[in-house]
C-alpha cells in the first residue's frame, strides 16, 4: 500500500517546479494526517467532557456513587447501582437470546442454506441492522410489550413462577421486555460478523472435511465452526457493547423505573435509558451532574468491551474481517 | 444441486472404445466415460474416458490449468459444492455408479480419500484427532481401538517416529512436511479403496518430497492411488501408469515407461521431453 | 457401502439444517413484524398534511411533520459538512500512507469509537457547545463560533462526528482496493503523488467512497438519543441554525410516548417515512454495489 517516499537527500538538486510539487506532496499527507488523527481528538474530548460534565458529582459522592442504590433526585442523592445492574442484566437477557439465534443464522447463512436464499437472507439482516432504535421503540411500545403483557409473561409465570425472576405484577412495561429489544437490536449485529467470519474460514479446511466423507452439518462442526471459534466469541463480545449502550429502544420499552427488583417482569431502567429518560427533567447541576456521571460510567465500560471486542477480531483475521456498524 | 449427471448406458463400454489406447487392466478400480466438466460457460474437460488400474500409481500430468485438478475433484463428487459446476459423464467404483441416484456423496467420500496440494490440517485439533477424525464421524468410539488405528496410520504415513511422543499436541505445531503427512494419515485412517493426491508435494522441500514418494510407493500394495503431478521425474518414479492431459482432453494413456520412452503423440512427446508446459 | 451410524448422521445432518432454517426464520422475523405494523398503523396518516404541516397543538388532531422532515435533512447536511471531509482524506491517509503502526491505532481507535453509544456522543456535543457555547481565544480576545444553547449546529455536529470513523474504515477499504498499478503508472508519468491520490485513486474508487458515506448518512438520520441533548426539536419551523430544530426522530419519539392517539398514529406515520428514507437508501446502495454479494468461498 505505501508509495515510497522520494529520498530526501536529492532534496536540495531539484529543479524548482518539482520543489514546489513537493510542497503538495507535503502539504496534502500532513493534512490527511491530521484528519485520521481527529479518531485520538474524539477519545480524549469524549472522556474529557464526561469527566468536566460529571465532575460535581464526581466530588460529591466519590466511589460511593458506583455501590450506592439510592437515586433520589429531591434530596439530591444519587447512586449509579440499580442503573449499572439493570444495563448487566437487560443485556444478559439480550445475549442470551441473541448469541444462539445469531450463530445458528449465520451458519445457515454461509453453510447450510441453498445457494439461491443467501444473498435475500443477508440482505433481509442488513435491513434488520438499519432500522432505527426508536422505530424498534415504537414498535415494542404498541405491539410487542401489550403481546407480552397478555401472552408470553402469563405463560412464563404459570410454567416458572416458582422462580424469583417471574414473579410478581406483570406491567408489560419490564426489564425482560427491555432485554427482549436489545435482542433483536444485537441480532443482526452479530449475525453480520459471525457470517464474516465463517466466511473467512478457508475453503479447503471445508474440504478436506468432505474428502473425510463429512456430512455438511459435520464439516461445520469439525472444520468450520472450531477455526472460526476465537472470531465468533469476539463476536458475541461485540454485541456486548452494543447491548449495554442501546438506548432508545430500551428506553421505550424498560418502564424506567430507579429501583431494584429481583423479577423480570418488573420496570427497570439502564444507565443509558436513565439519561435519556431523566436529562429532560434534571434541573438542579448536581442531578445534572450525577447523569454525565452515569454517562462515564457507561463509556468506560462499552470502551473496556469494544477495545476487547476489536482486539480478539484483529487477532483473529487480521484486518480483512472489519466489523459493521 | 445443480448436478446433471447424463447417463449413458449402464454396462461400462470396453476400455477399448475410449478415445486414447488405454492400456488393458484386469478389474480397473474405476472407469471413467465420457467424463465432461465446465464451471459456467467455460468447458474444462471434455469426454475423458479412461480405467483407473487397482493397486497401482496412476500420474496424471499436464500443463498448468488443463483440467487434472478438475478430474481428480469428479471422482470423490467434490464440485457438487461449488455452486457453477456442472458435470456429464459416467463415473463407476469397481462398478458401482458413484453419481447413482441412491448414491450419498457422503459414501463417495469416505471411500474415495483425498490429499490436497496445500496440507490442511485442523489446526484446533491435537495430531491424533486429525488421525482420527473421519473414524469418530463414522461412529467408531473405543479408545483402543483409535488409539490402534492412530498408530496404523501414521506409521503408514511414515509420521510416526516423529510423533509418537507428541500426539496430543496442535497439528500445526508440525514442519510443512510433516503436516502433508499427517493429512496422508488422516486420509488413510478411514482406509478408503482409493487415494487421490492433487500434487501433494509441490509446496515441499526436496527431503520432504523423497520421504512422500517413498511413502506412495509402499501405499500401492493396499490401495489405489491417483495422483497429479507436475514433476516428470516424480512421475516418472513413482508411477505404473500415466495419463497425459492438454486442454481438458485426456491425450495419451499409458504404462509410465511407454509415455516417458517412447510416446504415441507428438504432443506427449513435447512435454514429457519438456519442450512445453 | 454403508456405514453403520449413517442414518443416524444423516438425520442430525437434517436435523441441524432446519433448526438453523428456523433460527434464520426467527432473526428475520422482527423486520417483517416491523415492516407489517408501520405500514398497518402509519399508512393512514401519510396523507398531503403529513409532508406540508407543521405538527398540531397538543390536544388537537391533524398536523402534520414537515418542518421534522426538512429538519432532518437540513441536520444530514450539516453531518455532512462534517464527517465527509475528515472521514474521506482520513481513510485517504490510512490507505495511501503507510505507518503501519500508527494506522493500527488509527484503525483501532475508529472502531472502539463506532461502538461508543450514540447518547454519549449527544452528551459530549451537549457539554461542548450547548451547555456553553464554542468559541476561541484568541491573543485575549473571545470569539464567539457557535452561540450556547440548542441548536441545529449542535445536531448537525454529533451527526457528523459520529459519522466520522465509520466514513473513514469505509473509504480506507474502498481505497485499498484500487489496484497499485495505478498509483504506479500516475507517477510514471510524472504526476505529483498528492495528485494522483485525489485524481486517480480517490477518482477510481468514488463510487465505493460515496457508497459509504450514504450508509453512514442512513445510518445517523434514525439517530435519536444524541438529538436529545442537541438539536432538541422545536414544534415550529427552524428560522437560524442556532435555534433548536425539528427532527423525525425526536418527533417519532416524542410523539410516541405521548399521551394522545392522534400523536401515536402520527409517530407511526414518521417512522414508516423514516424506515422507507433508510431502506430505500440501504437498498439502492447495495444494488449499486452487488458484486460485494457475489464473491464467495471456493
Ligand atoms: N471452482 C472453479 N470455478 C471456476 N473455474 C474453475 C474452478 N476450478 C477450476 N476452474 C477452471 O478450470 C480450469 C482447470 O483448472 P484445474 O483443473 O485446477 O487445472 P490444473 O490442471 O492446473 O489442476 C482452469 O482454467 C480454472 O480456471
Ligand atoms: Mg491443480
Amino acid at each position: 500500500m505505501a508509495m515510497a517516499e522520494s529520498d530526501p537527500n536529492v532534496a536540495g538538486t531539484i529543479p524548482r517546479a518539482l520543489a514546489g510539487r513537493r510542497f503538495g506532496d507535503r502539504a496534502f499527507k500532513w493534512f490527511t494526517l491530521l484528519m485520521a488523527l481527529t479518531v485520538f481528538v474524539l477519545i480524549v474530548l469524549i472522556g474529557c467532557e464526561l469527566a468536566d460534565g460529571s465532575h460535581l458529582a464526581l466530588r460529591q459522592f466519590g466511589w460511593r456513587f458506583l455501590v450506592s442504590s439510592e437515586w433520589d433526585p429531591v434530596s439530591e442523592q444519587f447512586g449509579a447501582l440499580p442503573f449499572v445492574f439493570g444495563t448487566l442484566v437487560s443485556s444478559a437477557i439480550g445475549l442470551i437470546i441473541a448469541v444462539p439465534l445469531s450463530i445458528a443464522t449465520a451458519v445457515y447463512l454461509t453453510e447450510l442454506a441453498p445457494q439461491w436464499l443467501r444473498q435475500p437472507l443477508t440482505i433481509f439482516i442488513e435491513l434488520l441492522a438499519a432500522v432505527p432504535s426508536v422505530i424498534l421503540g415504537l414498535w415494542g411500545i404498541f405491539v410487542m410489550v401489550p403481546w407480552l403483557r397478555v401472552h408470553l409473561f402469563p405463560w412464563l409465570k404459570g410454567a416458572f413462577g416458582f422462580l424469583p425472576l417471574f414473579q410478581g405484577p406483570i406491567y408489560g412495561l419490564s426489564m425482560l421486555a427491555g432485554g427482549i429489544i436489545i435482542a433483536i437490536m444485537v441480532l443482526p449485529i452479530i449475525t453480520s460478523m459471525s457470517r464474516e467470519i465463517l466466511r473467512s474460514v478457508p475453503g479447503l479446511q471445508r474440504e478436506a472435511a468432505y474428502a473425510l466423507g463429512a456430512t455438511r452439518w459435520e464439516v461445520t462442526r469439525i472444520a468450520v465452526l472450531s477455526y472460526a471459534k476465537k472470531g465468533l466469541f469476539g463476536a458475541v463480545i461485540l454485541g456486548l457493547g452494543r447491548a449495554l449502550g442501546e438506548t432508545m429502544a430500551v428506553t421505550m420499552v424498560i418502564g424506567n423505573n430507579t429501583q431494584i427488583a429481583a423479577s423480570l417482569f418488573a420496570p427497570g431502567n439502564t444507565l443509558a435509558s436513565a439519561i435519556a429518560n431523566q436529562f429532560a427533567e434534571a434541573t438542579g447541576d448536581v442531578y445534572l451532574s450525577a447523569l454525565f456521571e452515569l454517562g462515564l460510567v457507561l463509556l468506560g465500560v462499552t470502551v473496556l468491551v469494544n477495545a476487547f471486542a476489536q482486539l480478539i477480531l484483529k487477532t483473529f483475521a487480521g484486518p480483512s474481517v472489519t466489523p459493521q456498524n | 444441486m445443480p448436478f446433471t449427471s447424463n447417463r449413458t448406458p449402464a454396462v461400462p463400454t470396453p476400455a477399448s472404445a475410449a478415445t486414447p489406447a488405454a492400456p488393458a487392466t484386469a478389474s480397473p478400480a474405476l472407469t471413467i466415460r465420457n467424463l465432461t466438466v465446465s464451471f459456467g460457460t467455460n468447458k474444462v474437460l471434455k469426454g475423458v474416458s479412461l480405467d483407473i488400474a487397482a493397486r497401482a500409481v496412476t500420474a496424471i500430468i499436464g500443463p498448468s490449468g488443463c483440467g487434472k485438478s478438475t478430474f481428480l475433484r469428479a471422482l470423490n463428487r467434490l464440485h457438487e459444492l461449488v455452486p457453477e459446476a456442472r458435470m456429464e459423464g459416467d463415473i463407476r467404483l469397481f462398478g458401482e455408479d458413484i453419481y447413482g441416484a441412491a448414491v450419498e456423496p457422503v459414501v463417495v467420500r469416505r471411500r474415495v480419500g483425498m490429499v490436497f496440494q496445500k496440507s490442511n490440517p485442523f489446526p484446533t485439533m491435537s495430531i491424533a484427532d486429525n488421525v482420527t477424525v473421519g473414524l469418530r464421524l463414522n461412529g467408531l468410539r473405543n479408545r483402543t481401538l483409535l488409539a490402534e488405528r492412530t498408530e496404523q496410520s501414521l506409521r503408514m504415513a511414515a509420521l510416526w517416529d516423529e510423533v509418537k511422543d507428541r500426539l496430543n499436541a496442535p497439528a500445526i505445531s508440525l514442519s510443512g512436511g510433516q503436516q502433508q503427512r499427517l493429512c496422508i494419515a488422516r486420509a488413510l485412517a478411514v482406509k478408503p479403496e482409493v487415494l487421490l493426491m492433487d500434487e501433494p508435494a509441490s509446496a515441499l522441500d526436496p527431503l520432504a518430497t523423497a520421504k512422500i514418494e517413498d511413502l506412495i510407493l509402499e501405499l500401492k500394495r493396499d490401495f489405489t492411488i491417483v495422483i497429479v503431478t507436475h514433476n516428470m521425474q516424480q512421475a516418472a518414479r513413482i508411477s505404473d501408469l500415466t495419463a497425459f492431459f492438454y486442454l481438458g482432453e485426456l491425450i495419451e494413456y499409458n504404462t509410465t515407461t511407454k509415455i516417458f520412452t517412447n510416446p504415441a503423440k507428438k504432443q506427449t512427446e513435447d512435454y514429457v521431453t519438456g519442450r512445453f508446459g | 457401502m454403508t456405514a453403520p451410524n449413517h442414518r443416524r448422521r444423516r438425520f442430525k445432518n437434517a436435523l441441524m439444517q432446519v433448526f438453523t432454517c428456523v433460527c434464520a426464520v426467527l432473526v428475520t422475523l422482527p423486520l417483517f413484524l416491523v415492516f407489517f405494523y408501520l405500514l398497518k398503523s402509519g399508512i393512514g396518516a401519510v396523507n398531503g398534511h403529513f409532508f406540508t404541516q407543521l405538527p398540531a397543538p397538543p390536544g388537537e388532531t391533524g398536523g402534520g411533520m414537515a418542518n421534522a422532515i426538512v429538519g432532518t435533512f437540513e441536520l444530514l447536511g450539516l453531518a455532512a459538512l462534517v464527517g465527509v471531509p475528515v472521514g474521506v482524506l482520513g481513510g485517504v491517509f490510512l490507505s495511501e500512507y503507510g505507518h503501519s503502526r500508527l494506522n493500527w491505532w488509527v484503525r483501532f481507535a475508529a472502531d472502539v469509537l463506532n461502538g461508543v453509544p450514540s447518547i454519549i456522543w449527544g452528551m459530549v456535543v451537549y457539554g461542548l457547545i450547548v451547555r456553553h457555547g464554542l468559541g476561541l481565544n484568541l491573543f485575549g480576545a473571545q470569539v464567539g463560533l457557535i452561540d450556547r444553547g440548542y441548536s441545529a449546529w449542535a445536531g448537525g455536529l454529533v451527526l457528523g462526528l459520529m459519522m466520522i470513523p465509520l466514513i473513514m474504515r469505509t473509504s480506507e477499504e474502498v481505497l485499498r482496493l484500487v489496484p497499485n498499478g495505478y498509483r504506479e503508472a500516475a507517477l510514471a508519468l510524472g504526476i505529483a503523488q498528492w495528485r494522483t491520490v485525489v485524481q486517480i485513486v480517490v477518482r477510481t474508487a468514488l463510487k465505493g467512497i460515496i457508497t459509504g458515506i450514504l450508509l453512514a448518512l442512513a445510518r445517523v438520520a434514525g439517530e435519536t438519543a444524541p438529538l436529545i441533548f442537541t438539536a432538541f426539536g422545536n414544534q415550529f419551523w427552524n428560522r437560524s441554525l442556532a435555534d433548536p430544530i425539528a427532527a423525525l426522530p425526536l418527533q417519532i419519539y416524542y410523539y410516541a410516548i405521548g399521551p394522545y392517539e392522534d400523536w401515536h398514529r402520527q409517530a407511526w406515520a414518521g417512522a414508516l417515512v423514516l424506515l422507507l428514507l433508510i431502506t430505500v437508501i440501504n437498498v439502492s446502495v447495495r444494488v449499486l454495489t452487488r458484486d460485494r454479494f457475489s464473491q464467495r468461498h471456493s
